[in-house]
């Protein structure tokens, strides 16, 4: 350990490697544990706020109830792969409506990009999935085992008893919560409660086990094991994030007009002439991800700002202003060095891109609100037969067949009449139905279910004069106020 | 092997002691993750080999501890498929099909049921959805029949066949070579199709032809297609006087009808050769299902 001569009792000077420096050594080294160091501050603050309302919003949100009536799944966010249906709340989605999900992908994909060129990679360094998992594992690793330096001299320990305690304890807890993680992932596909019933009696179906102890292995590696090489190796969100990333975009900086030239500081010593940085390495020691945030903007910077966090510390401790690494643009930084002052911050939010991305966001959110409250509840198929395409009837009349699904997406029965619009003349048969006359027919179309009719049409041959006449089926629903018409064609020789 | 093992100054590998203008090749050892999962595959297959099907004998094959069997996981799944299956064929048994048809579920089950046999038997000459073929294979999709479309009707015809050699009960109904055997002379065969051709408002042919025709007609056809030539389903006579004519409508078509007919056949599938016949149920099935298509009486 190198201690300082100078603050001796405030700031104390890590020893550590940033990947900038270990890239100097040779290709395909094997990864360098990283050991962060737990820090306190702002970002920290917002951090732990972020990460326990994702958390709760995951792990809580299949639990929330939503009452549909009898024999529908009464949770609140239900994605019904065996039904084929999703439930969000009073939304019920059906398999050929799952362009709604499309669009709500887009728009969050839309928002990422309008976040990334706004505030830089706050989706990584705050709310990611992998980052959030990953700061709850490390600090369960800094209870069990204790701080960096703690954990680093553990680790160099021949195993021993209190060493595999300690070992064994962290695991078992990191598998717990990657346990209780894999499960509530399944409870968005199967009912929360009979799931939890299901895996203490033993009752649930192999596939099930499989998939939540899948998902509970990948939970305890990604966020265990694999850590920042995620970030680095697997993802690619940072190989791409630069392409939505300009001067402007908000990004961990370190102010290099004003910490260079960096170097130690003896307390008293003048700060003219040198930079504010005192070459701690406080903010090295402290990121996730094992870089020297001084190099620069880096592909494996997640920004998540922890090392503001510890270099405001020290700023504090040797007292100069806060702020030598701080979210700031490219723009400023240029600005800055030449002494003029930085952008204002509404130049910043309103540019170019931010303006059309959020006039893309509006624009798709309002289509799919839009979709979302048109969205007929009634959905009609019509298929012609092929075989035979049309039948010769002995009074020389011309015959065609029909099969008619009709799906009522609704609560509701429905009591419709079918006619035949586009033929003159035409008589229907909709086999199973009641009818009054030989021109229409009457439905009843049960509640939420797929129904399919036998319809049959015919003509005299006289009135059709070519080999294929449009037509289409009118389903009229007086009560609901609803007409509805769909196009087919009718065939004859 | 070269005797002194040499290493290489720049990495501190070993070489292979080969050398090729001056360049040497290192013998740089695998990976070891490779090599792991290689050992840990030489143990999974023998673990395989004890367990699963692996080692072949001459007649016959060592089957494995569990004696998995691909066949016989078919086996089993088609024994549950049939098992599933039975509730409904235990319930349609000693139906009619006219109560088959009335259970909505049993209707459901017969008609898929019924529309797989009719696939795999009936399409070949009657085409799929029943929209039969030229030359005397009748579309079973229309609301004319010659023997009858009532589920009875439909039901003895696919049992018994038509002109069947199978089967002693089959519907059997023959119409005399008229012209060929010279019963009648070609203009008389000439007259007696314009008579048929004008039943259903068809053909030029003068009053003079049409008188002698109809003299012939009622002499000669009305025993089995009725004296206002509407057919007489059991006889398997079609009706003369509407639209439909299975062997073709045109005055040539007619004549040669009358000339010599072609009598269609069709099997007994009850009876169909080496016991291949259909089962009672596939035949009620494939009754519910014809009765279906567009035609039933
Ligand atoms: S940037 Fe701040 S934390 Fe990092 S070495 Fe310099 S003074 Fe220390
Ligand atoms: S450099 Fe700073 S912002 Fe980037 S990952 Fe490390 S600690 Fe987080």
């Amino acid at each position: 350990m190198n201690t300082t001569q100078a603050h001796p009792e405030v700031v104390q000077s890590e020893d550590v490697l940033s990947r900038q420096e270990q890239r100097s050594q040779p290709l395909y080294t094997g990864r360098v544990k990283v050991y962060p160091k737990a820090v306190s501050g702002r970002v920290r603050r917002v951090k732990w706020a972020v990460l326990g309302l994702c958390l709760a919003l995951y792990y809580l949100l299949p639990w929330v109830r939503w009452d549909r009536g009898p024999n529908l799944p009464d949770q609140a966010v239900l994605l019904d792969l065996p039904n084929r249906r999703f439930y969000l709340f009073w939304i019920e989605i059906w398999p050929q409506e799952i362009y709604y999900l499309t669009a709500l992908l887009i728009i969050a994909s839309f928002t990422l990009f309008m976040a990334t060129s706004i505030g830089g990679r706050v989706w990584c360094g705050f709310t990611c999935p992998q980052t959030v998992w990953t700061d709850l594992f490390m600090k369960v690793e800094h209870w069990i085992e204790g701080d960096r330096n703690a954990r680093m001299r553990l680790d160099a320990q021949p195993m021993s008893g209190s060493k595999l305690t300690r070992k064994l304890a962290k695991h078992a807890v990191w598998l717990l919560i990657s346990l209780l993680t894999g499960g509530a992932w399944i409870m968005y596909f199967v009912d929360a409660p009979h799931l939890v019933t299901g895996f203490v009696t033993g009752g649930l179906d192999p596939v099930t086990y499989f998939f939540i102890f899948l998902f509970t292995g990948t939970t305890y590696m990604l966020a265990g094991m694999a850590r920042e090489q995620v970030c680095t190796y697997m993802c690619p969100w940072p190989r791409f994030q630069a392409a939505l990333l300009d001067e402007d975009s908000l990004v961990v900086t370190y102010r290099q007009w004003r910490g260079e030239p960096r170097g130690k500081h003896k307390k008293g010593q003048s700060w003219e002439g040198r930079g504010d940085c005192i070459d701690c390495k406080q903010c090295v020691s402290v990121c996730p991800t094992g870089i020297d945030i001084r190099d620069g903007i880096q592909l494996e910077c997640i920004g998540c700002g922890l090392c503001i966090d510890a270099c405001d510390g020290v700023m504090a401790k040797v007292d100069r202003p806060l702020g030598l690494i701080a979210f700031d643009s490219e723009r400023n930084q240029r600005l800055n060095a030449a002494g003029l002052p930085p952008v204002s911050r509404r130049s910043r939010l309103v540019r170019p891109r931010t303006i059309i991305y959020a006039f893309l966001i509006t624009g798709i959110t309002l289509a799919l609100l839009t979709a979302l409250t048109l969205r007929s509840q009634l959905d009609v198929n019509v298929l012609h037969d092929r075989n035979p395409l049309f039948v010769t009837l002995s009074d020389g009349s011309i015959r065609n067949g029909y099969t008619i699904h009709v799906l009522n997406m609704g609560q509701e029965e429905r009591q419709m009449t079918l006619t035949v619009d586009g033929l003159p003349g035409a008589e229907i048969t909709v086999v199973g139905a009641e009818q009054d006359d030989a021109v229409s027919a009457r439905l009843n179309v049960t509640s939420d279910a797929v129904l399919t009719y036998r319809v049959f049409v015919s003509v005299p041959a006289d009135v059709l004069d070519e080999n294929a006449t449009d037509i289409a089926f009118v389903f009229d629903d007086p009560d609901a106020g609803l007409v509805s018409s769909h196009d087919s064609v009718f065939r004859g020789p | 092997m070269p005797t002194k093992v040499e290493k290489d100054s720049v990495t501190g590998t070993e070489t292979t002691g080969h050398e090729w203008d001056g360049i040497k090749e290192l013998n740089t050892p695998l990976p070891k993750w490779w090599l792991y999962i290689f050992y840990a595959s030489i143990i999974w297959s023998v673990i395989y080999c004890i367990f699963m099907p692996s080692v072949p004998y001459i007649t016959g094959y060592f089957g494995g501890i569990w004696d998995y069997s691909q066949r016989a996981t078919v086996e089993e799944q088609l024994a549950a498929a049939h098992q599933r299956q039975s509730v409904f064929l235990d319930r349609m048994a000693g139906l009619s099909p006219e109560q088959v048809a009335e259970d909505p579920e049993l209707l459901t089950f017969a008609l898929a049921g019924g529309a797989a046999a009719f696939a795999d038997n009936c399409a070949p000459c009657h085409a799929l959805g029943g929209a039969g073929n030229p030359g005397g294979y009748p579309v079973l999709a229309d609301d004319d029949w010659l023997w009858g479309g009532t589920m009875d009707d439909i039901m003895v015809t696919i049992r018994h066949g038509i002109r069947s050699d199978l089967d002693t009960n089959t519907r059997l109904a023959t119409m005399p070579n008229f012209g060929s055997d010279g019963l009648l002379s070609r203009e008389q065969v000439a007259a007696v199709a314009d008579y048929v051709l004008s039943l259903s408002g068809h053909g030029d042919a003068g009053a003079e032809t049409l008188a002698e025709g109809a003299e012939i007609f009622a002499a000669q056809c009305v025993s089995c297609h009725g004296a206002d030539g509407t057919g007489l389903h059991e006889f398997g006579a079609p009706n003369l006087t509407d639209a439909i004519w299975l062997y073709g409508g045109e005055r040539s078509e007619v004549i040669a009808q009358v000339n010599h007919p072609r009598l269609g056949v069709m099997p007994a599938w009850e009876e169909r050769a080496n016991g291949q016949g259909l089962d009672d149920t596939t035949i009620r099935m494939l009754t519910v299902y014809v009765h279906s298509l567009g035609g039933g009486e």
